[in-house]
């Protein structure tokens, strides 16, 4: 019979658990506020930025002096895969539905023959990679120690792999995160880069009824500036949606997890009560059988 | 009194303004040009700078740094990188500023990478200074 000291030592444990699962849900769900606040701020600018691309490349599309960054390198045999994790475990399935999303990548691009490299931000991620793809990790960036995203980190990556694109390293950037879909569920996603994925969003030119749309430099000038700065901004995007899918993913993990707390210690004082009871019980019957028998 | 502007200034961090103004004068990459409502659409990549909005007599200024300004019917709309209210801007802090990028360059040594990028800051904040004036 467990005795009844190792199950108030049982019990203490778990409610200590239960306190701290039930902290890091109230931090992550404080977070998450914030987080989903960062990602409503920085819509309009990918929105606007998204429709002045599709318009320009709608224009610019068959034109001979085409950058590459809008209509590739014409080859498509080095791909680079960007996943984007977290630093931190203990949110549900967020990083490892993201990582088996790029694993799954990895592979069907494997077998059709490309050549891959990866660019890995977030530790989780570079930990549950560095296992089976080590050799094709070709950079890394963290984002440890950031507390509230700055559109600088994305300009950090987003030069990065501009710069290993502009020295011919690869002709595919694929990007992998969780979009945020509701605090119980973020979608893994896979988002082309470069190049730039334009039939994905195509809106149709804006009408200035027959007014004749001015560039300045010109259209090619603009689009130059215009492109890199878009994938910043995308990267940014995502980042911000991944911070908000990991905090919406910490707060359920964790809910289940305080609740599952609590199921064990009702379990566990219901057995405790139980076996003082038959303690008790026992002990009655000693004293009686005893008495009876004098 | 003529028909207001529409004008937005957007940052990747969020919606910094979005106001009905007279007019607006931005540092376009050709040169500055001032916008008031029914302007003609255009699109142009803008230069570190001051943006000046003129709005019931008041005058304004924001330094914005990278981006562009896109002319619509609608209004204008200005997509920058970063931007600051000439009221956050401080005169000291702006030189001590570019005192470390200036030795941010004669740090980086062979990096040309970090080199570049410290240019680049200094580039930006000389323009901030002599935009202040």
């Amino acid at each position: 019979m467990a005795g009844l000291k190792e199950l108030k030592v049982r019990i203490a444990s778990v409610k200590s658990t239960r306190k701290i699962t039930k902290a890091m849900q109230l931090v992550a769900a404080a977070k998450l506020r914030r987080a989903q606040e960062a990602a409503v701020a920085a819509r309009p600018y990918s929105d606007r930025m998204d429709a002045v691309i599709a318009n320009l490349a709608a224009t610019m599309k068959g034109a001979a002096g085409a950058p590459p960054l809008l209509v590739g390198t014409g080859s498509d045999k080095v791909h680079l895969l960007l996943v984007l994790t977290a630093e931190r475990g203990l949110c549900g399935g967020f990083n490892s539905s993201i990582v088996r999303l790029a694993r799954e990548h990895v592979e069907r691009l494997k077998a059709e023959g490309k050549t891959v490299k990866l660019f890995l931000v977030g530790k989780k991620g570079y930990d549950a990679l560095k296992r089976n793809y080590a050799n094709l990790i070709v950079a890394r960036g963290d984002l440890v120690g950031v507390r509230q995203l700055a559109f600088k980190q994305a300009a950090d990556i987003s030069q990065r792999v501009l710069k290993m694109f502009a020295d011919g390293e690869f002709d595919v950037c694929t990007m992998f995160y969780a979009r945020f879909q509701s605090v119980v569920s973020q979608k893994p996603t896979a988002h082309q880069l470069i190049p730039v994925d334009v039939a994905a969003r195509e809106g149709g030119a804006p009408d200035f009824g027959g007014a004749v749309y001015e560039y300045e430099p010109d259209e090619e000038g603009i689009l130059k500036a215009l492109l890199p700065r878009n994938i910043a901004s995308q990267i940014f995007r995502a980042l911000l949606e991944n911070a908000a899918s990991e905090q919406g993913a910490r707060m359920s993990a964790m809910d289940n997890a305080t609740r599952n707390a609590g199921d064990m210690i009702d379990g566990l004082t219901l057995k405790f009560n139980r076996t003082r009871q038959a303690q008790i019980t026992k002990e009655l019957i000693e004293i009686i059988s005893g008495a009876e028998a004098v | 009194m003529a028909d207001k502007l529409k004008f937005e200034l957007v940052t990747p961090e969020r919606l910094l303004l979005s106001e009905e103004v007279d007019m607006v004068t931005v540092p376009g990459t050709e040169g500055d040009f001032g916008v008031l409502a029914g302007h003609a659409p255009v699109m142009s990549a803008i230069r570190p700078g001051m943006i000046d909005v003129l709005n019931d007599g008041k005058r304004s200024r924001i330094l914005v740094y990278g981006g562009f300004a896109d002319v619509t019917p609608a209004g204008l709309t200005v997509l920058a990188e970063q931007a600051v209210a000439e009221e956050d801007l401080d005169r000291a802090s702006l030189d001590q500023a570019i005192l470390d990028a200036e030795e941010d360059i004669g740090l980086a040594g062979p990096d040309q990478e970090a080199a570049q990028a410290a240019r680049e800051r200094l580039d930006h904040l000389k323009a901030a200074r002599d935009a202040l004036g």
